[in-house]
Parts: C-alpha cells; sequence; structure tokens
C-alpha cells in the first residue's frame, strides 16, 4: 500500500508522467518479447510462415499503439494550442483519406473547400474556447444544412444526396468525433483539475485494449462471424471478451479518473461498445467502396497509411463518452 | 545619365540572378510541403523501381497540376535529372509562370503552335540528347473526360531516335479533384502517380499501332 501512498503524493503532473513511463515500459516490454519471439526458427517451413504472418500481424498492431500512446504523450505534454492542433491535423488527415474514397464531383468542390477550411478550424476553436453548446451542436446542426446548400447552388444534381451523405458523414466522424478527444481536457470536474490528461490517456487505453483483445481473440479462437459480408473477424464471442477486458481494464484504472470504479465500468464498457461497433460500421464502409482497408490496395492511395482504420473507433467512442460523463455528471 | 541605366540594370538583373537559386529551393521546398500536406503525393512504383536511367516517363493529363505532382512524386535523386515538358503558351504568360517552370520545375517548353521552319520536338531531343529524363503528356492538352484522348506521335518519333531510352507509362490518379477547372482553393484529396513496366517500340511497328499501345498501358494502370 506504500507505493499507492507514495503515487497518491504525488503532483498531478507527477502522476500523468509516471502513468505514462508505465505505459511506455509496458510497451517496451511487448515489442522486446515481439523481437526475440519474431528471432525464434521453426523446423518446416509451414510453420514458420504462420508463425512469421502472426509477428507481422502482431507488430503491426504494436506499431498502432506504439504511434497512438506517443502521440497522446506529445499532446499532454504540449500546450493547450499546440494539442488542439496536433489533432485537427489528425482530423484532416482522417477526412483527407474518407473522402479519397468516397467519389467526388466537381460541384462538391466548394462544398469540400468549406469542410476542410471553414467547418474544421473552426469546430476545433470551439473546443479551445469552451463553447461547449455550440461545439457539441455546430456540425449536426448547422453545417448539416449549409453544406447541402453550398453543394445545391454548384448547380449539379447527379447523386446528390449520395455525395452529400459521405460528405456529411466524414465531417461526422473525422472532425465531430475526433474533436471530442482534446475536448475531454477541457471539462472541469471539481476537485480533479489538471488532471484530465488522464481521462483521455483512460479513455484511448480502454478502447485500444478492447480493440485489441478482440482482434487477438478473433484470431486465436475463429468462431462464426456475426456478419460475414461485412467483417470476417467480427464475432459475438470476440467481441464478447473485447468488451469485459476493455470494461474491466477501466475499472482498474478509476484510481487515474475522478469515477469510482462502478462508474469507470460503466463508462468504460460504453465507450467500448460505441468504439467497436464504430469500427464494424466503418468496415461496412469499406466493403461498400470494395477495399478491405482503408488505405485501399497493398501499397494503397494513402500517403499516410490506413490513418483512418487506426482511429475510427476513437472516433466513435469520444462523442459518446464524452456525453454520457457530461450527462452523468452535470458538468 | 545614359550611361547609369545599363549599369543599374546589369546590378539588379545580377542580383536577381544570385537571389534565385535561393529563392527557387525554397519555393520548390514549400511546394513539396503543400503538395505532400495536401495529396499525399505517393509514387507507386509498381511495373519498374526508381532508377537513375534515362527514361521518358509517359503519363495522362488532367490538370496543370499534374505537372507538379509527377514532380512531387519522383524521389529527390531523380527529381533533379528528370524534365517535364509544358506548353510555352501557357506556361510562360506571366513571369511568375515562367520562373516557377523554368527555375524551379526545369521544364522543357514545347510551342503548340505548328510552324513550318522549326520541328517541336528539336528541344526534347537536345534534352535527351544531353542525357536528362523527360516527363510528357501525349495528349497534348488536357483531357476532360474518365479516359486519356489519343496520343500525339512526338513519343513515337522520340522513341525511334532514342531507342535505348526506357519508356515508362504513368496514371495520375485523383490529381483533377484537387483542384477542378476553374476553382482556385486546392481540397485535400490523397493523389498518386502509378509507375508501369518499361515499354519498347517494336520491330516494324507502326506509329498508329504503338500509340494505341503506349496509351492502353498508361490506362492499364488506372486499375492497380
Amino acid at each position: 500500500m506504500s507505493l499507492h501512498q507514495t503515487l497518491r503524493n504525488l503532483s498531478a503532473a507527477q502522476q500523468v508522467g509516471a502513468m505514462f513511463v508505465l505505459v511506455f515500459g509496458l510497451l517496451v516490454i511487448a515489442s522486446l518479447t515481439l523481437f526475440m519471439l519474431s528471432m525464434r526458427e521453426k523446423d518446416d517451413t509451414q510453420a514458420q510462415q504462420s508463425h512469421q504472418d502472426r509477428i507481422s500481424d502482431l507488430s503491426k498492431l504494436l506499431r498502432t499503439s506504439w504511434a497512438l500512446i506517443f502521440v497522446f504523450w506529445v499532446a499532454w505534454m504540449a500546450g493547450d494550442i499546440t494539442r488542439l492542433v496536433l489533432f485537427a491535423l489528425g482530423s484532416f488527415f482522417a477526412l483527407r483519406e474518407f473522402l479519397t474514397l468516397s467519389p467526388t464531383r466537381q460541384g462538391d468542390h466548394r462544398s469540400l473547400v468549406l469542410a476542410f477550411f471553414g467547418v474544421l478550424p473552426f469546430q476545433y476553436y470551439l473546443v479551445a474556447t469552451e463553447h461547449f453548446d455550440l461545439f457539441t451542436v455546430f456540425i449536426p446542426v448547422y453545417v448539416f444544412l449549409a453544406l447541402p446548400v453550398a453543394s445545391a447552388l454548384a448547380n449539379d444534381p447527379v447523386r446528390f444526396l449520395e455525395r452529400n451523405a459521405k460528405l456529411q458523414w466524414g465531417i461526422m466522424v473525422c472532425i465531430y468525433g475526433m474533436s471530442h478527444v482534446p475536448a475531454l481536457m477541457l471539462l472541469n470536474f471539481p476537485g480533479y483539475d489538471k488532471k484530465n490528461a488522464f481521462l483521455v490517456l483512460f479513455l484511448v487505453l480502454v478502447v485500444q485494449s478492447c480493440m485489441v483483445t478482440q482482434h487477438l481473440v478473433s484470431r486465436h479462437w475463429p468462431k462464426t462471424p456475426a456478419a460475414p459480408n461485412i467483417s470476417q473477424s467480427f464475432t459475438w464471442h470476440s467481441w464478447g471478451w473485447g468488451m469485459a477486458v476493455g470494461s474491466l481494464l477501466g475499472a482498474v484504472l478509476a484510481g487515474i479518473t475522478p469515477f469510482v470504479p462502478g462508474q469507470a465500468f460503466a463508462l468504460s464498457f460504453i465507450a467500448c461498445a460505441a468504439g467497436s461497433l464504430g469500427h464494424l460500421v466503418m468496415k461496412a464502409l469499406k466493403r461498400d467502396r470494395g477495399i478491405p482497408i482503408w488505405q485501399g490496395q497493398v501499397k494503397g492511395v494513402t500517403g499516410a497509411g490506413g490513418m483512418l482504420d487506426r482511429i475510427d473507433s476513437l472516433c466513435f467512442a469520444a462523442p459518446v463518452f464524452f456525453h454520457s460523463v457530461r450527462w452523468y455528471f452535470d458538468l | 545619365m545614359s550611361h547609369d541605366q545599363p549599369e543599374h540594370k546589369h546590378w539588379r538583373s545580377q542580383l536577381a540572378a544570385r537571389l534565385s537559386p535561393l529563392a527557387a529551393a525554397a519555393v520548390s521546398l514549400f511546394l513539396l510541403g503543400l503538395i505532400r500536406v495536401l495529396t499525399g503525393a505517393q509514387a507507386r512504383w509498381w511495373g519498374c523501381p526508381p532508377k537513375a536511367e534515362q527514361r521518358i516517363y509517359f503519363a495522362n493529363h488532367q490538370s496543370h497540376a499534374d505537372l507538379v505532382m509527377i514532380w512531387a512524386a519522383l524521389p529527390k535523386e531523380l527529381r533533379r535529372g528528370t524534365r517535364a515538358v509544358a506548353a510555352r503558351e501557357y506556361w510562360t504568360k506571366s513571369p511568375f509562370k515562367k520562373w516557377i517552370t523554368s527555375a524551379v520545375f526545369n521544364v522543357i517548353y514545347v510551342s503548340r503552335e505548328r510552324n513550318a521552319q522549326e520541328d517541336p520536338l528539336e528541344p526534347l531531343v537536345e534534352a535527351l540528347a544531353a542525357g536528362d529524363s523527360l516527363i510528357l503528356f501525349p495528349e497534348g492538352t488536357r483531357g476532360h473526360f474518365d479516359d486519356p484522348q489519343a496520343f500525339k506521335a512526338g513519343l513515337y518519333n522520340l522513341a525511334l531516335k532514342f531507342p535505348t531510352v526506357e519508356l515508362i507509362p504513368a496514371w495520375i490518379a485523383n490529381v483533377q479533384r484537387v483542384m477542378p477547372k476553374g476553382e482556385v482553393v486546392p481540397v485535400p484529396v490523397l493523389c498518386s502517380v502509378t509507375f508501369g513496366a518499361p515499354m519498347q517500340v517494336q520491330a516494324g511497328e507502326e506509329c498508329h499501332a504503338f500509340l494505341q499501345r503506349a496509351r492502353s498501358a498508361v490506362i492499364a494502370l488506372r486499375d492497380i
């Protein structure tokens, strides 16, 4: 218990720092283990091949986790403005990727300009200035009307609904969803000042561990997929495991949040459900476009390479998490 | 006084000549950054590796930005010795356009207007003889349809004159979506340049047949 006491006595910044040290340490151990495993030789070539496939699959997952944690570490180290710029850039690249794969026409150009250079900066400006009421309705209410108006004025009726729906979707996921992550930093919990970085980290850790568990379980204990035409890897079995691990981790991590373990469990459950099911929805969208991962073919059209694939669960989890927390604690 | 004027001019042009390479380096760095942020500028070396051999890259042409796009997609080492072919009428219209195409992109100008005395391919032949690689848009003008227009004979003639130069088809995807005709503000969309397998004029192949083969090689890269 003395370790616990020591941690309690640290300042908020030191606690957050210790948290990152812990997480980075875990990642280093995971990477080293994977490296050792990759050195192991198998006797026959087929076993060697499947061993190698598994290793490369795992290292991809690990790389994503490294990147996510690194970004959040930078976001925490940096000031409020830098942090917002970082997330705004995330939105920018995610939306760029989303729209690349949804064919737009010349008539959409003005709405696209509006989305990238109007809606995106303004949404983050609203976060920065803590206009929470406008922030939550700006895109679903005002932009919802403004963009189709710009499209209609472009005088092109071909596939009008489809084109606009795609743009709205992209904006909701990539800008609206994403912007809720830095917005968590600005929630004012009584008696929890300056530790909101924990809350962001909490959300990321919980959702990411849910996704990783789900992935690993579906890979090692394949069951009948729930919707085989959408996703071969989504099974209720693996989903259940992911939810259980994510929510339990949330309850364990309750100490770093303003919640008691029961609340932390429930909120992580909600966040994990939103994240994992949102990921499934994005998979359906990808299937509709005929691509297995966002970056398209083996070496796809994206430069950044499948960024949306990695953050889509967070984009869906963040708004749900944010609003349930705000509603429950009446902030 | 009459003596002063040329002196003054001379001094200014010298300064401009000194500053121009610096400005060109700065502008090219800025453009590369901008293009990467907006489009990703990804090069997909599908049919051949990026090697410093003498080559003629030929690609579809849908936007003035194609030139900038393929320039940005090439690796730094190849960019220097690879010169795009651009229409003189458009790219020398203003002093800025002229400066950016000559100092930054180092293009070769060709005239669209035919004139009996000079061969329009002359500057290209010179560049190839000097060992440069070329980026060519054999449609001549920008197309407005999904499929490229018929190719012009220049590619065939150059290939006959320089049989050792590799001909590399390339497909530039999505650039017209970044900045459609008549728009000023570019929109971020991921673009890529796919480079195909080298091809050559076969023994006794007719001009028309070769151009059609070259065109379908470019189109075939669209779906890769």
